[in-house]
């Protein structure tokens, strides 16, 4: 056994720690703090041209060699430093989907420039009506010619305002529930698509899409007619080591930081208090914990084993840790931790009644809490429907 | 990273599995209750080399590395066996690093099986050693008495403190006959670092106790039927079992990892095993909470097994540090540069 990151993990760290001190810049955190969009086109073309966006795509498509673990290392620091990679993210995974499922003539159209972060792709799964029971899915679909058009509303298609696709999930046919069900790549630039702003608490922006006789080429269909849910399957199945302990550590480092500053009624910092250490210990504890769920992960499917309870696993603890952790270290730092971002004199710039805000939707996107725990009930214990 | 275990490693597991399976089934653990100790199993387990494992080659043992010594205590722990494996590696370990002559000669004795020997995990007070693990059962107890370390012969008359997990606890005065083996910062850090091991390896044992009861809960919550259906398929029973058994996978990562930093990342090992110690209890104790109560009654009886991993899970720690203690343990390492002035002792067992 080795819990180590290796020296290559060393060298990636390192290689990202060094790109984001350039790059992630106080104004453009600052930017993306008040706008609520995790993307930002510069940034995206300076990780292009740093060679970070290649990195685990096959060598035929430009890519950086990279296992799994290798990428989950990068994918910690890029959290841990609240980078504005949600769009990189969507993107890829839209993009490996179509590697896996789609024709040679969608991969040669995407890929490169999902590589070269050129474009930008959006997830339209969840609607107004079914986000856990995604085969519920009633925007609709209907063949005209060489086109389809598409009627429905999709809910929570973050970037769409920005986005140049939507990797949408549509009813085709309405004989079974999982087996009319088809997706295609929709472009978002046309009079057909309406994308209106919904405010979260963490100041995330997301949108709710409207499709009214919007317009798809069948060359766009990823996938057979009919064979969307498997398409999504594997898309989401990509997603191995999705997790959220690079956010506890960014959130124990503030509340550390709060602590070695702070003085309590002795005059001595809170860090010397036993409860704050005991506070401390723990979150540090269950953040090294979803660290290790979740680069185990990464490291079955590195080794071609899909981490079906693993993933998961990781996913549920370390969400579930960062809400604790948010709630617990918000507390400990008493009434100041009111004080928001924005107010001067924040404890640590506001970062703990972030991670508040922030902690909560992490157990609901991405598959729920309940959805994760019933995937490990049914799949990794073997326990009955 | 790499979290699968080498092949002789495997083989290691494998072999204790079959041991403990053919030696310590619940039949026997219950046997071996009040007392909590199985004579014929301790000398089986020992001829087996489990004290010479724990030890350097150059002291005589056979040099297991300390993420060994986890595997079979976390074997130990699904099995339950009432043997004093951890106690007994612990203490080898311990008189190993002090390397004097006397240290060297109980150490030889324990090796050749003539004695047993453990350890007190909590200082003496008022020249009493209290709750020693395995006190009840072992000939030799290592105590730290006032900043001087003790080999103190028990002489056999010490009886069991009854207690919630059937544990051979004694309380042990220190008699005359008490040998001083080590004194000054040198023996404290001798003993810090046995204490660290300790808990490494309880943390490991109740990684073991917990697996175990997540198994059992669940076998049970697929054969039970209630409302015409088995009762795994409740969602409140299924989720809450999909949480302990994520806990446990996060528990036994996080063991192995601590146990992995001893040789490679020394900075971070006593850290790293008060974390454990306090995260794989807290998953034992919901572990075990969690299975007992699916199964309902019955849960609740003497004759289901789960009830034996219920009272160790809690007993286990409790003889140690609760969690919390833990965390803060873990936090003192963490944190060294801003150390509280606080004595040993107290960051051992204070609130
Ligand atoms: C900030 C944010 C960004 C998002 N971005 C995107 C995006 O880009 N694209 C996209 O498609 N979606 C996105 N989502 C949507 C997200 O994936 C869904 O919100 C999520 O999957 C839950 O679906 P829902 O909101 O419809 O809740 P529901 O499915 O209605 O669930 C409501 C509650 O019921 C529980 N529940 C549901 N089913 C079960 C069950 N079988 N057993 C037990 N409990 C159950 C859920 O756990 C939840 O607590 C985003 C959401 C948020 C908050």
């Amino acid at each position: 056994m080795d819990f180590g990151i290796g020296e290559r993990g060393q060298a990636l760290r390192a290689e990202v720690r060094a790109f984001l001190k350039e790059h992630l810049t106080d104004e453009l955190a600052e930017r993306c703090h008040r706008t609520g969009v995790a993307h930002d086109d510069a940034f995206v073309r300076a990780m292009h041209e740093a060679g970070l966006l290649a990195l685990g795509w096959p060598e035929e498509w430009g890519g950086r060699p990279c296992d799994p673990l290798g990428l989950s290392v990068v994918e910690e620091e890029l959290s841990k430093a609240e980078a504005p990679t949600y769009g990189v993210s969507t993107t890829h995974m839209v993009a490996r989907a179509i590697l896996r499922c789609g024709n040679d003539r969608q991969r040669a159209e995407i890929i490169p420039r999902a590589v070269r972060g050129e474009i930008l792709i959006v997830l339209g799964f969840t609607e107004p009506e079914c986000g856990s029971d995604l085969a519920a899915a009633r925007t609709r679909a209907v063949r005209d010619g060489d086109e389809w058009v598409i009627n429905g509303s999709k809910m929570f298609t973050t970037n769409a305002h920005i986005g140049d696709y939507v990797f949408l999930l549509a009813r085709t046919g309405t004989t079974s529930k999982h087996e009319g069900l088809t997706v295609f790549l929709v472009p978002a630039d046309q009079p057909g698509i309406e994308a209106q702003a919904v405010r979260t608490i963490s100041g995330e922006r997301t949108n709710i899409t409207y499709y009214r006789d919007a317009r798809v080429h069948d060359d766009w269909r990823i996938g057979d007619v009919g064979g969307g849910w498997r398409v999504l399957g594997e898309a989401l199945q990509e997603e191995h080591s999705v997790g959220f302990g690079a956010s506890m550590l960014r959130l124990l480092e503030a509340a550390e930081g709060w602590a070695r500053t702070a003085r309590g009624n002795s005059g001595r910092p809170r860090i010397t208090d036993p409860d704050v250490r005991e506070r401390l210990g723990r979150c540090a504890a269950e953040a090294e914990v979803s660290l290790l769920l979740q680069r185990r992960a990464a490291a079955m499917a590195g080794q071609g084993v899909v981490p079906v309870a693993e993933g998961p696993m990781a996913k549920l603890f370390s969400s579930e840790a960062l809400t604790r952790a948010a709630e617990d270290l918000f507390d400990l730092l008493g009434p100041d931790a009111l004080r928001g971002h924005l107010s001067p004199g924040a404890p640590e710039g506001g970062r703990v009644e972030h991670a508040l805000r922030f902690s909560l939707g992490t157990t609901i996107y991405g598959g729920t809490s309940e959805i994760q725990r019933g995937i490990i009930a049914r799949r990794g214990l073997g326990l009955p429907r | 990273m790499d979290v699968a275990p080498s092949d002789e490693q495997r083989r290691l597991v494998e072999s204790f599995t079959a041991l403990f399976g053919d030696a310590s089934p619940p039949s026997r653990v219950r046997a071996a209750e009040p007392l909590g100790f199985d004579p014929a199993l301790w000398e089986t387990v020992r001829s087996a080399g489990i004290v010479a494992m724990a030890v350097g080659e150059a002291d005589g043992g056979w040099g297991a590395e300390p993420l060994d010594l986890a595997l079979v205590a976390e074997v130990q722990g699904r099995f339950l066996a009432p043997v004093p494996i951890v106690e007994a590696q612990v203490a080898a370990r311990l008189l190993a690093r002090l390397r004097t002559p006397r240290a060297a000669s109980a150490l030889a004795a324990a090796l050749a099986g003539e004695r047993t020997v453990t350890m007190a995990v909590h200082p003496s007070r008022e020249g009493v050693a209290r709750l020693v693990p395995a006190g009840a059962v072992a000939d030799d107890v290592l105590v730290m008495d006032g900043g001087r370390l003790l080999l103190v012969p028990s002489g056999g008359d010490h009886g069991q403190v009854e207690n919630l997990g059937a544990m051979p606890l004694a309380d042990l005065r220190l008699g005359p006959d008490a040998e001083v083996l080590a004194d000054g910062p040198g023996a404290e850090a001798a003993y810090e670092t046995a204490l660290d091991e300790f808990l490494l390896l309880t943390a490991a044992a109740q990684v073991g106790i917990a697996a175990r009861a997540v198994e059992i809960g669940v076998g049970y919550v697929k054969q039970r039927r209630a409302f015409g259906v088995p009762i795994g398929s409740f969602q409140s029973i299924g989720h809450a079992l999909a949480d302990s058994a994520t806990a446990v996978d996060g528990a036994r990562l996080l063991t192995y990892e601590a146990a992995w930093a001893h040789g490679t990342e020394p900075g971070r090992f006593a850290e790293l095993a008060a974390m454990a110690f306090a995260f794989a209890t807290e998953t034992a104790r919901e572990a075990t909470y969690r299975s007992l109560h699916f199964h309902g009654g019955y849960g609740f009886t003497d004759e289901y097994d789960i009830q034996l991993y219920y009272r160790r899970a809690r007993a286990w720690a409790a003889v140690c540090l609760e969690p919390r203690a833990a965390y803060r343990r873990a936090a003192d390492h963490r944190y060294s540069a801003v150390r509280t002035a606080a004595p040993m002792e107290e960051q051992w067992t204070s609130a």
